[in-house]
């Protein structure tokens, strides 16, 4: 039951994107179609899950002030796998994540996963916070490359949706659009919260 | 009075308002200055009209009903008092609509329209809290997503010299009805090129004052903005101080910086006339870069965020990858706006200056 609690509280409540507000580059960057955004979000799970696994490991015996450099090894071994994998069987989405893919190393979400929760618990907790935190990110990433690549290409996941009548605003899939759509899921979200808020104070009076 | 009798302030809705000094009364208000600024742009609303047509007055049209309605939506879903009437969103609507060529395919102005009101002002907050000129954010919006249709300039009706529409067609190569800007042409195949395509340098600062040019609605008669803009100096809605400023800058740096012989950068040459009415210079000088939400309040900051405006201009004009430059360097220094309030700001009234308190 607790275990569901870690997994789930990344999802919505402490999503990485919309409500840490981490590692905003990546969920800028490559959100530009639902392809790209689904296999960065996969990857970054896979790295944030195996990075807490190892963390967590070895939480005690990291000196606490070499902590940094370790996870960053940690982290940059388990992205060099990632790379290896993806250059083999996905050549054409490793093509597309280009820098990025080498840049998860120093995504501020796997850092502060490793930092806040690995470091300060055991295996068992620090894997399925890892699943949870990496599965909030790539529903961000899915649901901002959704929007993008449906209004700004009239497509979803390469399928052409929209018909010829459709004149997809470009802008939507330059980076000002990821700004702009993010912008309004983060104030979508503070909307629902709110009125979620106020319904159940409302309903507390009664 | 009684405290609790209540009826005083149940009757009239205007409460006692307890405010420092200066108190000043006038009848001017955000409605009427909204609507007179509206008037002003009137004759080069008229004029662009005869200029390009039928397809002018659709073009504006389609920004001013999408902004209102875009406006009028929003303040319904935040259930907010409804202020269509004020004027702002129909000028938001004609200001935007001024920026685009006409002829644009009807969805353009109705996108620009929206993400000016929905994106660049309602978000923010409303009118009064918007940090970006919402009209040029349409614009910018709208130039990003179809760069093809917002650079595709249609050709005036009256009086167009048979060598600049030849000139034009040479550069769109599309059809005979397409052209570029003076400052298309200008940046593509040089000033020699230019001064040509008019039959000499008279010839050109004519066309370019009357506006029987290419470009969007609005930057086309310099002469009917410059009448537009004096109403509004002489109404003291502008200072000034900011449109002077602002053509002055680009006038002097582009005399200094703008002119080329043989390819080479020769100093002190360029043509600042040109510079000076050509392009949406007046238009933003007057209309837009006064705007009284997105710019600083003091008439200093004005001064510098005007000149500042300039010197972007002609970057953007000179070096950079687009022929005008002018909605860009407004939309940049509004993000300044708030920084140059920071450091000049009013001064308090009756207050001592610092040295003399000592």
């Amino acid at each position: 039951m607790n275990l569901w609690k870690e997994f789930t509280k990344g999802l919505i409540a402490e999503n990485p994107i919309f409500r840490l507000a981490l590692s905003l580059c990546p969920a800028l960057a490559v959100t530009s179609n639902v392809y790209n955004a689904l296999g960065m979000g996969l990857t970054v799970m896979f790295v944030i899950t195996c990075n807490n696994i190892s963390v967590s490991i070895f939480r005690k015996v990291i000196h606490p002030k070499v902590r940094v450099p370790v996870y960053i090894i940690s982290i940059a071994t388990i992205v060099t796998v990632a790379m290896l994998v993806l250059e083999a069987f996905l050549p054409i989405l490793f093509k597309e994540l280009g820098i990025y893919l080498s840049l998860v190393v120093v995504f501020a979400i796997i850092l502060a996963r490793a930092e806040v929760f690995a470091a300060k618990n055991k295996v068992i907790p620090a894997m399925v916070d890892g699943l949870g935190m990496g599965a909030g990110f790539t529903i961000g990433m899915v649901s901002i490359g959704g929007i993008r690549e449906i209004i700004g290409n009239g497509s979803f996941f390469g399928y052409q949706l929209l018909g010829s009548w459709y004149h997809p605003p470009l802008i939507v899939i330059l980076a000002p659009g990821g700004f702009i759509v993010i912008g309004f899921i983060i104030g979508a979200l503070n909307l629902y919260e709110k009125r979620k808020m106020e319904r159940t104070t409302a309903g507390g009076k009664i | 009075m009684d405290p609790k009798d209540n009826s005083v302030n149940k009757q009239t809705p205007e409460r006692l308002i307890v405010t420092s000094s200066p108190h000043v009364h006038d009848t001017e208000s955000v409605t009427k200055i909204m609507w007179i600024v509206n008037l002003a742009l009137l004759p080069a609303v008229i004029f662009s009209v005869i200029n390009f047509g039928l397809p002018a007055l659709i073009t504006m049209l389609i920004c001013i009903i999408g902004s209102v309605a875009c406006e009028a939506a929003v303040q319904y879903w935040r259930k907010k008092e409804i202020t269509v009437r004020d004027g702002s969103a129909v000028l938001t609507g004609l200001l935007l609509a001024m920026c685009l060529p006409a002829g644009i395919p009807w969805y353009i102005p109705l996108i620009g329209s929206f993400a000016a009101i929905g994106i660049a002002k309602h978000t923010m907050g409303g009118l009064g809290h918007n940090v970006f000129n919402p009209a040029h954010i349409g614009r910018a919006f709208v130039m990003a997503s179809y760069p093809v249709a917002m650079t595709t300039w249609a050709v005036t009706r009256i009086g167009m010299k048979g060598d600049f529409a030849g000139a034009m067609s040479k550069i769109s190569s599309l059809d005979a009805v397409t052209g570029a800007t003076p400052l298309g042409i200008l940046k593509q195949q040089g000033y020699r090129a230019l001064v040509d395509s008019f039959g000499g340098q008279a010839a050109m600062y004519k066309s370019l004052l009357i506006g029987n040019r290419g470009g969007s609605l609005g930057e086309t008669s310099a002469i009917l903005l410059l009448l537009g803009g004096f109403v509004l100096i002489a109404k003291k809605y502008i200072k000034w101080q900011v449109p002077v400023v602002m053509i002055g800058t680009v006038g002097l740096l582009t005399w200094i910086l703008g002119g080329k012989v043989d390819g080479k950068v020769v100093l002190f040459t360029g043509d600042p006339i040109l510079h000076m009415i050509s392009g949406g210079l007046i238009i933003g000088a007057f209309f837009m870069a006064t705007d009284m939400v997105t710019t600083p309040m003091t008439t200093k900051g004005q001064i510098l965020f005007a000149a500042g405006c300039g010197v972007i201009t002609v970057l953007i004009r000179l070096y950079g990858g687009y022929p005008e430059g002018v909605c860009y360097s407004i939309l940049l220094m509004n993000a300044f706006t708030p920084l140059i309030d920071r450091y000049i700001f009013p001064k308090k009234f009756g207050s001592i200056p610092e040295p003399a308190r000592r």
